[in-house]
Parts: structure tokens; C-alpha cells; sequence
């Protein structure tokens, strides 16, 4: 029904907005999505094709063409062993990807536990949420520094350390929703009915928590990203056979000055990149959550 | 009856949704007379609301599309700018809404909100609007005003709340006030008390007030006239005491039956059947004739005019005479 | 009433929600006595209406019975169990047999499920239905509850206010209850809404048997759909009685002022009444003795020394007030019963 009066306006708020039809239909009207998608897409495709598409192995060296500037023949350039930079920096978004995705993953498993126990189960509340408060009282990077150097520098430890430092902040924002929901009438009904705490978590209290949680993943992914470059240009993350983002911009920056697009182009794919999540995250928010922003037409 | 103060001729509203342009207030006209109390009655989505807030010219301009014509003491409210409407919006109309808890700014003292609109409007020192602030705290009857000035808004209880809402609507001496579901979030004693208030407000200081209400009893309590609405068009107006006595719209017959009434006693409550149709589909005449017992062939052809029955009572059915009559067709 | 022993019978019934203060360690600063020493009954196939205004602990009250929330005191006694002993698997065994129906009709169907699952939910839970039969109960109850069985796929935003309470009494009725709480079932609704969904409710009472406590602000509803009617006030049940006795010949305070301010329902009806004054009192901190004293125009000394409790002075009509006996229209004689 239409009924589009003032009443309407206030009225059923956030849960009444989640339809699944008109969701997409609203998202596909959303210049942020949109955008963001596009972008998404493209880096997506180009990276998990590199085998495929890479002009050349990433790691092979050619001496003889060093430092060559960006060209036809060389579009993203040579580095300072004559590796071609197209390979490399596609290879490399392999692994930045990867090494996202996987903090994503660890993040939706675990962060999504956290919050749903201590949301939902009052008991031990108050422990789990001082523990993920004294976490996220260090600035972020530090202590992913701090976890990667006591590690040893590896993929998995960029994985361990990033997810250490997120988990703590997807808990806290899936907590926060299902407080919001577990008080929900719907959910006294279905307790009123006899189901069991599991089924009613399983079954009502988490699809309602999905909205704040996905726009929440999509910003982890941009900083597990936008971190794994400053733990590889550190050297606290994966070795430098197999290429990251990261890795490529601390390689380059000894040339900096004679070979600007070894550090430029690298970055240039950063930040496309985590743009591309950060505007994908924005227009989730805006079209699942219209307590922020009404209606972005 | 004096000229009105506010006459509003025609008044449609249009919003754009995903269903296309739905039109919630479909050519209304209604008019309020200097000191007298309009009630508009009707259901969620009969465009009572909206209305109200086209008066105020508070619609979103980005998303609705206003036409007709509001004259408000001889000016045409759609024509004049946003500065302009801001000069008669709190100053020369005042509005109160339902939720007083979101109506007033939580991080303010009620004090200063006062303050600030009457220093908004008036050319008034701080001190003087603060002076003006206590007095009409009081007069809203708020216990020991002037301690009170430096509360916030959690401090105070829904009534309360009203209270100040009313107190801050009236601090420029409007000639106008729009109530929009004043007492609907608050409990029945409180209720009681506030229309109390309202009706001793505005005897007093003679001005005239729109109340918007779902409730027929906030209108037998308050309302001299009255403009019932549904979907978006008025079905019938009346004085009061002629609605009551005679409703000659069967919707308005339907909502009067269905009200569970305090002093009689029935087996089963009378209801409308059916449900409210949808703006953006409505039926192409009479908008009640696809829930109506009374309905006849000609209601689906076009819409009827709303025509008078008797002394400023005027009823857009064909059938007014018959229903007023109230024998079931 | 019937001679046979109640349906449900709740004794003592007491909620006190500590407030907690304190960073690491809480501790308790104070105590809201939502609801204190609340007893009634309610027979087979009777409804009891429960008024008040908001924060006397009417819904508080409903959902203790229910188990909903735990209680800090008294007991439920429904068909002879006490429900707030009962361990785990046994109260959810029984559950089925006492349900609830909301007032928001936005927030109590999970806006995920299809009506299908959303009704039959109660069923599925219970267990030993195929899928099939479930499908077909959600056609059977659709269609008891007033709603096309084409419904049963779509989801509830698609349905309007009425439509949507329709679902969740359809989810009440599921398991075949013998008792519902309706919480505000009818207070969100417009008024020609309300009329069908208050008929809809007093047929499947009369079908099926079913007792109700129906919890709701509006004394005109109450007063239509109740038997019998208790007024609550600051966490205690002040008057019981028979909704024609209530209605006519109030005996509280509180009651009397409740019903006063219940708007006129014909314009030449309007005149000037006392109103009650002043606010409910915070039940942090409720008043001693008679929790009404303070704003009650009848006021002794005994009321903010000594709390009244609840006496029958009239057969079938209980009030709490040490003045009971002649607040009313016509002063009861003779001995107190």
C-alpha cells in the first residue's frame, strides 16, 4: 500500500525499509554503489585474471630494461631489476585482495560470534566488551605492528594481525544491533512460542542484523587493505618473492625520486581500490540504514 | 462568521514514490474563522498531516509538488519565499506536534528554546525573553516556571514536554495555531489536562486553532467545526455538535459507529469494511465507494462535490440526505 | 465466573528491576518497582481487561505471566502448574498453550519470513509437522483470520496495519492456545481497524474457547471486550471488578479520576471536571503507603502511613483504598465482608 502521509514517513522505520526487491532497486540508484561496484568490479576481474592477462611472470627479470618509464611497450614501467610493473602490480592485487578477503572472512566468522554472544547473552558482556575496548584503545596500525613483529613476517601474520585489530570493531557494531533486536516483539513472539535461544539468534535476531554488518565488512576490507601496505612497506608482512601492493611501494621508494611510478602506480591501485569499497560502503548505508541519510534520490 | 484567517482553496499535494506520483491531498479546501477551533479528523493516510505541514510549508520542495492556494490574513502562504514563510512560521503561526520527546532539541535547555524563538521574531533583549519565557511556562501550568527554565528536555515528563511545546508555539502571540495529534502519545489523564489547557489558551487569547486528531473524542472535547478527511479529499464538515447529531457522510457515520462509545453497550462493534485504497491507485470516483453500504453505480463515476445539507454542514456524497437520514440503503 | 477453579491465577506477582551503577564492578543503586504484589484471576473462556496509564506496569505485568521476563516474586498458577517453576524444557513445552499478540504491528512479525513461516512458526518449533501440513495449516488460519490464503508467501511489509495484526493473532492461534495475552493488540490501530480486529477477537474467543488478558490504555475497548476489568496504578492493582460495576459505580480514586478524563462523546456533553493533578510518581522512588496519596483529593493521614491492600467489599468488586466503602455512588453498610 501507498499510504504516504506524514504517519508513513515516521512510521515502521528500519526493518520496514529492508525489502529484499526494493533494496536493489534503491542500490541501483545509489551513485555511490554504483560507483563503487563499478570500480570493484574492474579491480576484481583484472587481478584474479593475472595469470591470464600478465604480460610477463612477475618475478622475471630482464637487467637490460631497468627503470624503464612508463610506455606502450611497458605501460605501468619497468622496476630496478627489470621486472615488468603490469604483472607485478596485477599479481600483487592478488594477494592485497586476498589477504582482505580473509580478514573479511575472520571478521564475519568471528566478529559476528563475539557480537551475537554478547549481545544476546548478557553474561558476558561485560567481559567481552572491556577485552574489545582495551583492543581498540591502541591506534589501529600499532598494534597490528606490534602482533606482526611478535609473529615473524608472514601472509598469515597480516591475516592474524589485521583480524585481531577488526574483530573487535565488527563485535562491537553486530552487538549493538542485536541489543537493538533481541528486544524486538518479534522475537518475544517467537520465545513466546517456545523456541530455543539458538534458533531465535539463528533465526531472527542475526538476517536482522545483516544491513549494519555488511556496510561494516565493506569498511574492514578497505582498511585490512589499505594496512597490509603498511605492514608489507615495513617489512613486517609477506616476503618479497610474492609481490603485495605493500611490497611493491617498498621496493620502489628507494627510487622515488628517478622512478616515481614504481611507488605512484602501486598506490594509485590502493587507493582505487579501497575508494572503490569505501563508496560501495557508503551507498550500502545509505539505502539499509535510513536512520543516517533518508532516501539519497 | 468573520472573514476566515485562513483559507485554504484547493490544496493538492503530490509526492513522488516508487509507485509512480501519488497524490496525497487531492484538491482540499477548508477555512478557519479568527478564534475558532478547526478539528480535522481521519485515519492514517487521509492526508490530514500532510496537509498541515503544507500549511507550515514545511513539505520537502524536493519531493512533493504543492498547488492550490493557502490565504492566510490575505497572503498566499505558496507564494511567498522560504525568508518570508520563516517570518510568519512560530511568529504568526505556531505549531505543536505529536512526539514532544523529538519536537524539542534534547541538547538545549527548554529555557533557551524559548528564548530563542521569541528572540528569533521579536526584537526583544535576552533578559526580557527570558522574563516572557517564565510567563508563559507558566501559563501552560508548569509548577515553580522560572526553576524550571534550565531543565532539559529528558528532565520532564511526556505531558510536560507538551507543555513546553505549547509554551514555546505561544510565545509570539500567534493568531494561529496547528496542533497535529497533540495528546496522542500521552495517557488519558494527561490528555484530559492538556485539552483543558489548550481550551482555556485559546479562549484566552482568542486565536484560532487547527487541531489534527484520529480521535473523535479529542474532537467532542474540543472542536467547534470540523473537516473529516479520507484518502485525501473531505468527506464532510460540520459544526460539531451537527456532525455528531447528523453525520451525512457514510465514512464519517462508519467511524462514529465504530468507536467503542463509553456509554452504551453492544455485542459487536460496527466497523468499515475493507481498508484505506492505495493513493497511488485510488478508485475513480468516490474514493469510500468501494467500503461503502451505500454506494450506487454513479459513486464510481465521478467524484461528488462536496455540497451543503444544512447551516455549514456540507457532505461529498451523493446520498448525503438519505444518510443523514440513516436508514441503511 | 465459573465455580471451576480458574484457568489462571496469579498470586504476588512481583518485578523489581534493579538499576545498576558502576564501571567495572556494578552495584545495585535502586530498585524500579515495576510491579509489586499483583494478584488476580482470570476464568475459562473469560477476558480480563487490565488498565492504566504508561509505567504502571500493565505490559510488565503480561509478560511476567507469561514467563516473557522473570519474576522477582509470587507465583502464576495456569491449569494448576506454576509456570514460574517450571523448568526449561517443560515451560516451553508449554508455551503453546498461552500466547501473545502485540501492539506494534510493524515490529512483531520478523520482516525476513513469509506470513507462511511466520504462523506456522509456533508449529514448527512444536515439531511433528511435514511441510506440506504446515502449508496447509497456514491456509486454514489465513482464512480464519480474515485473509486471502494467497497471502501466505508474501512477506509483511507488504501488508497494511490491520492486515498485519490479523497475521500475528493468526501466529497466537497456531498451537491452539486456551490463553492470550493481548498486549495493546488493538492501540496502534485506526479506529476502523480496531472495530474489525476487536470482532475478529471476540469470534475466535467464542470459537475456540479462549480466555484473554487484554492489556490496553483505551477504557472505552476495554470496557466492550472485557468481563471483568482491574485498574492498575505505580506497579499495583487499586480496583477489580466487574466491567459493569467498575464502569458505574468506580470505588478508587484513581479509577473514578480515569474514567473522568475520558474524552466526552458528543460535543454537548463537554464540562468543566476536576482533573487529577500532578504526574505519576517515579516507581524508583513510589510515595509510602497508598502510591495514589499524593494526588488523591481524598487523602488521610492512614494513606501515606499504611499501604491498603486489595479487599472485596462489594461481592466481585476489590478495591485497594481505605476509604473504599464510601467513595461510591451509594455508601456500602453493614458489616465488611
Amino acid at each position: 500500500m501507498a499510504a504516504v502521509d506524514a504517519d508513513s514517513l515516521r512510521g515502521p522505520g528500519l526493518l520496514e525499509r529492508l525489502r529484499p526487491g526494493r533494496t536493489a532497486r534503491r542500490l541501483m540508484r545509489n551513485r555511490a554503489f554504483v560507483l563503487g561496484a563499478i570500480l570493484l568490479t574492474v579491480v576484481a576481474v583484472v587481478t584474479l585474471l593475472a595469470p591470464w592477462i600478465s604480460p610477463s611472470d612477475p618475478n622475471r627479470m630482464a637487467v637490460r630494461f631497468r627503470f624503464r618509464e612508463p610506455s606502450w611497450e611497458y605501460p605501468f614501467g619497468t622496476d630496478n631489476l627489470g621486472r615488468n610493473m603490469v604483472s607485478r602490480v596485477l599479481w600483487g592485487g592478488r594477494l592485497s585482495l586476498e589477504i582482505g578477503l580473509w580478514v573479511v572472512m575472520l571478521n564475519a566468522v568471528f566478529g559476528v560470534m563475539l557480537g551475537a554472544v554478547s549481545g544476546y547473552f548478557r553474561r558476558l558482556d561485560g567481559l567481552l566488551m572491556r577485552v574489545a575496548d582495551a583492543l581498540m584503545a591502541f591506534p589501529s596500525v600499532l598494534l597490528a605492528i606490534g602482533i606482526a613483529a611478535a609473529l615473524g613476517p608472514s601472509v598469515t601474520t597480516v591475516v592474524i594481525a589485521l583480524a585481531v585489530v577488526y574483530i573487535p570493531r565488527t563485535a562491537r557494531v553486530l552487538r549493538a544491533s542485536v541489543l537493538v533486536v533481541r528486544e524486538l516483539d518479534y522475537v518475544q513472539a517467537a520465545r513466546a512460542c517456545g523456541a530455543s535461544d539458538l534458533r531465535i539468534l539463528l533465526r531472527h535476531v542475526l538476517p536482522n542484523c545483516m544491513a549494519p554488518l555488511i556496510v561494516q565488512l565493506s569498511f574492514v576490507f578497505a582498511y585490512a587493505v589499505l594496512s597490509e601496505a603498511v605492514l608489507s612497506f615495513l617489512g613486517l608482512g609477506a616476503p618479497p618473492t610474492t609481490p603485495s601492493w605493500g611490497i611493491l611501494i617498498a621496493e620502489g621508494r628507494s627510487y622515488i625520486r628517478e622512478a616515481t611510478w614504481l611507488t605512484a602506480i602501486p598506490g594509485a591501485a590502493i587507493a582505487v581500490t579501497v575508494l572503490g569499497l569505501n563508496l560501495l560502503g557508503d551507498g550500502l548505508r545509505d539505502v539499509l540504514d535510513p536512520r543516517l541519510k533518508v532516501d539519497a534520490r | 462568521m468573520s472573514a476566515p484567517l485562513l483559507t485554504v482553496t484547493d490544496l493538492t499535494v503530490a509526492f513522488r514514490s516508487d509507485e509512480g506520483m501519488v497524490t496525497a491531498v487531492d484538491r482540499v479546501s477548508f477555512a478557519v474563522a479568527p478564534g475558532e477551533v478547526l478539528g480535522i479528523v481521519g485515519e492514517s493516510g487521509s492526508g490530514k498531516s500532510v496537509s498541515a505541514l503544507a500549511v507550515m510549508g514545511l513539505l520537502d520542495k524536493a519531493a512533493s509538488r504543492v498547488s492550490g492556494e493557502i490565504l492566510f490574513e490575505g497572503e498566499n502562504l505558496l507564494a511567498l519565499s522560504e525568508k518570508r514563510m520563516r517570518t510568519i512560521r512560530g511568529r504568526r503561526i505556531g505549531m505543536i506536534f505529536q512526539e514532544p520527546m523529538t519536537s524539542l532539541n534534547p541538547v538545549f535547555s527548554i529555557g533557551d528554546q524559548i528564548v530563542e524563538t521569541i528572540v528569533h521574531h521579536e526584537r526583544l533583549g535576552r533578559q526580557a525573553a527570558r522574563e516572557r519565557a517564565v510567563a508563559m511556562l507558566d501559563k501552560v501550568g508548569i509548577p515553580s516556571a522560572r526553576r524550571r527554565l534550565d531543565d532539559y528536555p529528558h528532565q520532564l515528563s511526556g505531558g510536560m514536554r507538551q507543555r513546553v511545546m505549547i509554551a514555546m508555539a505561544l510565545a509570539c502571540s500567534p493568531k494561529l495555531l496547528l496542533a497535529d495529534e497533540p495528546t496522542t502519545a500521552l495517557d488519558v489523564t494527561i490528555q484530559a489536562q492538556l485539552l483543558d489547557l489548550l481550551r482555556d489558551l485559546q479562549a484566552e487569547l482568542g486565536m484560532a486553532v487547527v487541531v489534527i486528531t484520529h480521535n473523535m473524542g479529542v474532537i467532542a472535547e474540543f472542536a467547534d467545526r470540523v473537516s473529516v478527511f479520507y484518502a485525501g479529499r473531505v468527506a464532510e464538515t460540520a459544526p460539531a455538535e451537527a456532525l455528531f447529531d447528523r453525520p451525512s457522510h457514510p465514512y464519517t457515520r462508519g467511524l462514529l459507529a465504530s468507536t467503542p462509545e463509553m456509554a452504551e453497550e453492544t455485542d459487536r462493534l460496527r466497523t468499515i469494511p475493507g481498508t484505506l485504497p492505495s493513493l497511488a491507485k485510488p478508485p475513480p470516483g468516490c474514493r469510500f465507494a468501494p467500503r461503502c453500504d451505500w454506494a450506487v453505480a454513479l459513486c464510481d463515476a465521478r467524484r461528488p462535490p462536496l455540497e451543503m445539507v444544512g447551516e455549514g454542514h456540507a457532505s461529498a456524497c451523493l446520498r448525503a440526505a438519505e444518510v443523514a437520514g440513516g436508514t441503511v440503503a | 465466573m465459573s465455580a471451576r477453579e480458574p484457568l489462571l491465577s496469579v498470586t504476588g506477582l512481583t518485578k523489581h528491576f534493579p538499576v545498576r551503577e558502576g564501571l567495572v564492578v556494578e552495584r545495585e543503586v535502586g530498585r524500579v518497582r515495576a510491579v509489586d504484589d499483583v494478584s488476580f484471576t482470570i476464568g475459562h473462556g473469560e477476558t480480563l481487561g487490565l488498565v492504566g496509564e504508561s509505567g504502571c506496569g500493565k505490559s510488565t505485568t503480561g509478560r511476567l505471566v507469561l514467563r516473557l521476563i522473570e519474576a522477582t516474586g509470587g507465583s502464576v498458577s495456569f491449569e494448576g502448574r506454576d509456570v514460574l517453576a517450571l523448568p526449561p524444557a517443560e515451560l516451553r513445552a508449554l508455551r503453546g498453550a498461552m500466547q501473545i499478540v502485540f501492539q506494534d504491528p510493524y515490529g512483531a512479525l520478523d520482516p525476513r519470513m513469509t506470513v507462511e513461516d511466520i504462523i506456522t512458526e509456533p508449529l514448527a518449533i512444536q515439531g511433528g509437522h511435514s511441510g506440506p501440513q504446515l502449508a496447509q495449516e497456514a491456509r486454514r488460519l489465513l482464512d480464519v483470520v480474515g485473509l486471502a490464503s494467497a497471502h501466505a508467501r508474501r512477506y509483511p511489509h507488504e501488508f497494511s496495519g490491520g492486515q498485519r495484526q490479523r497475521i500475528g493473532i493468526a501466529r497466537a492461534i497456531a498451537p491452539k492456545p486456551k490463553f492470550i495475552v493481548c498486549d495493546e493488540a488493538v492501540s496502534a490501530l485506526d479506529v476502523s481497524v480496531q472495530a474489525q480486529i476487536v470482532n475478529l477477537l471476540q469470534d475466535l474467543q467464542q470459537e475456540m474457547g479462549l480466555s484473554y488478558l487484554f492489556i490496553a490504555h483505551d477504557l472505552a475497548v476495554v470496557k466492550h471486550i472485557s468481563d471483568r476489568v482491574a485498574v492498575m496504578y505505580l506497579g499495583h492493582v487499586v480496583e477489580i471488578a466487574g466491567k459493569r460495576d467498575l464502569y458505574a459505580d468506580p470505588r478508587h480514586p484513581y479509577t473514578q479520576a480515569l474514567l473522568d478524563a475520558v474524552p466526552v462523546r458528543h460535543p454537548r456533553l463537554r464540562r468543566k471536571r476536576a482533573r487529577l493533578t500532578g504526574e505519576i510518581p517515579s516507581p524508583l522512588d513510589p510515595p509510602p503507603g497508598c502510591r495514589f496519596h499524593r494526588r488523591c483529593p481524598l487523602a488521610q493521614a492512614v494513606c501515606s502511613a499504611e499501604r491498603p491492600l486489595l479487599r472485596e467489599i462489594l461481592p466481585g468488586h476489590q478495591v485497594a483504598c481505605h476509604f473504599a466503602e464510601t467513595t461510591g455512588k451509594s455508601p456500602v453498610t453493614g458489616p465488611k465482608p
